[in-house]
């Protein structure tokens, strides 16, 4: 396959970046878009260009670091995928591929396409944790009996990989699936019932710090979300969150 | 309280669903100008001149409005701003309805249907009772809204902004559920009742101002 490629080039977090065109030959289709941009950056090695700063590490779609714009979807055109996952069938000869960081300004830029989404990680600080005594004495967490319907959901939400596809996808850059899956999957569970008025009340309002959007319920994220996060997680947050606000 | 993302959308949804409660009522009592001009008018005198409708109920119902409008202005310079570097690629309808990502659109038509019922209806209402005190009068509503949809231009009019009443209900009114933290297995018929609602009284009111255009 012969392709366009139009990538975001940005040197670092103040330069103004700008879009470049590039072309690439003998593409196959059986390689992932991740081995398809490897390629293209060791062309540019090759000519003393500066390769092309993308985030990746598991490349098999558990870490949540490969994030890509791609043709106006995150992590690309497939569902259920995040773009390590993404293969280059999906994709035809002389197509012009557009490739973006994740937009939003709660993620930075770093460099090219690698954006900063560090406000994650302080989401989750600020209360994505259940506390448990680990001097020794720990109780074995299958002696609580669980319902197995709050199990399956809580298991569920659990999957989410904080990729952030969630708010590059929103038009309102709001990381409300993100947050719903993080607070939902200790909410379900007896463990998370303990610290759950402060957890949410405290994730919530370093979600709203960070700087995201307002959910208007479009529903994007649950589309374009490489683990299927439902927003049945949303609705339970906003419930947690209302009943957490009365309590004070 | 308002300041937060989710307490702001709580907001937009008690308000938007009050708006739909006052919508009910309303077209309850215009469908009944096509069966009969004399409950039309017995309704419009009473809902005129009853205090607890004049004098609480309608202040209410424009403070819903505009809390509602100001609110979804906020929540759209909140949410533009989210965003400051746009992609240069954006495939929206890729994984999202145009309604659900249009609610200001349809808002603002709405809006300014609203802009233009008040100068039809309730500036004359208010100068007729309250400014020029003239005397009154029980049987003159049905002759009053017969007589404004004479122009088939206002028809037009009133037949396109609820159009764009049925996509802002369309994507609202089963959102506002989602809002409140109702997600469960009624959730299919909140969103087939939303279907219906949304199709069934804008048409209601666009064959009300058509079927008063013919006969009138
Ligand atoms: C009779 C008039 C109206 C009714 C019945 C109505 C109803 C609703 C409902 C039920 C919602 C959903 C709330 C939620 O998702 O939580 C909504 C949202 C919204 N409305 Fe209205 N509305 C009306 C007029 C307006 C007007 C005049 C504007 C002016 C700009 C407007 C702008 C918005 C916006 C921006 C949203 C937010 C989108 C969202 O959160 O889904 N609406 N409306
Ligand atoms: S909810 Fe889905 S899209 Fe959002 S961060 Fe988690 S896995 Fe990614
Ligand atoms: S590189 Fe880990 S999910 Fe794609």
């Amino acid at each position: 396959m012969n392709l366009k490629l139009k990538i975001w080039r940005q040197a670092n977090a103040e330069a103004k970046g700008k879009t470049i065109t590039y072309s690439i030959s003998d593409i196959s289709p059986d390689m992932s878009f991740l081995e398809m941009m490897d390629m293209h950056n060791e062309q540019l090695i090759q000519q003393g260009e500066d390769p092309v700063a993308f985030d990746h590490d598991c490349r098999e779609g558990i870490c949540g670091m490969c994030s890509m714009f791609i043709n106006g979807e995150a992590h690309g055109p497939d569902r259920l995928v995040t773009t390590c996952q993404l293969h280059m069938r999906k994709f035809k000869d002389g197509d012009t591929i557009t490739i973006e960081p994740f937009r939003a300004n709660a993620f930075p830029v770093i460099k090219d396409l690698a954006v900063d989404r560090s406000a994650f990680d302080r989401i989750q600080q600020a209360g994505g944790f259940v506390s448990v005594n680990t001097s020794g004495n720990t109780q074995d967490a299958n002696a609580i009996p669980i319902d197995k319907h709050d199990a399956d959901k809580a298991f569920d939400a659990a999957t989410c990989i904080g990729c952030g596809a969630c708010v590059a996808s929103c038009k309102n850059a709001s990381a409300m699936l993100f947050v719903s899956a993080k607070v939902s999957q200790y909410a379900l569970l007896p463990q998370g019932k303990v610290e759950a008025t402060d957890r949410v009340l405290n994730m919530v309002n370093q979600m709203d710090e960070e700087g995201f959007g307002n959910c208007t319920n479009t529903g994007a994220c649950e589309v374009e979300c490489p683990k299927g996060i439902s927003l049945e997680n949303i609705a339970r947050m906003n419930r947690a969150y209302l009943t957490a606000s009365l309590k004070g | 309280m308002i300041t937060t993302t989710i307490a702001r959308k709580l907001a937009m949804a008690l308000s938007g669903l009050f708006l739909i409660l006052f919508l009910g009522q309303h077209f309850t009592i215009n469908m009944t100008s096509v069966f009969s001009e004399k409950t039309f008018n017995f309704l419009s005198h009473f809902m005129g001149n009853n205090l607890v409708v004049q004098f609480i109920l309608q202040p209410l119902l424009i403070l819903g409005v505009v809390f509602h409008f100001v609110m979804g202005f906020v929540l759209e310079i909140k949410n533009t701003r989210s965003r400051s570097v746009k992609y240069q690629s954006y495939k929206g309808s890729a994984n999202a309805s145009w309604v659900s990502r249009n609610m200001i659109i349809s808002g603002i038509v709405v809006l300014s249907f609203l802009g233009l019922h008040f100068y039809d209806f309730w500036v004359p209402e208010i100068n007729y009772k309250y400014i020029e005190f003239l005397p009154q009068d029980p049987d003159r509503y049905y002759g009053e809204l017969v007589h404004k949809f004479h122009s088939p231009f206002r028809v037009a009019i009133y037949a396109l902004s609820f159009v764009f009443l049925s996509l802002h209900l369309f994507h609202g009114f089963s959102s506002s559920f989602q809002s409140m933290g109702l997600n469960n297995k009624y959730t299919r018929g909140i969103k087939l009742f939303t279907v219906a609602f949304s199709l069934v009284i804008p048409a209601g009111f666009i064959f009300i101002a058509i079927f008063h255009h013919q006969n009138g």
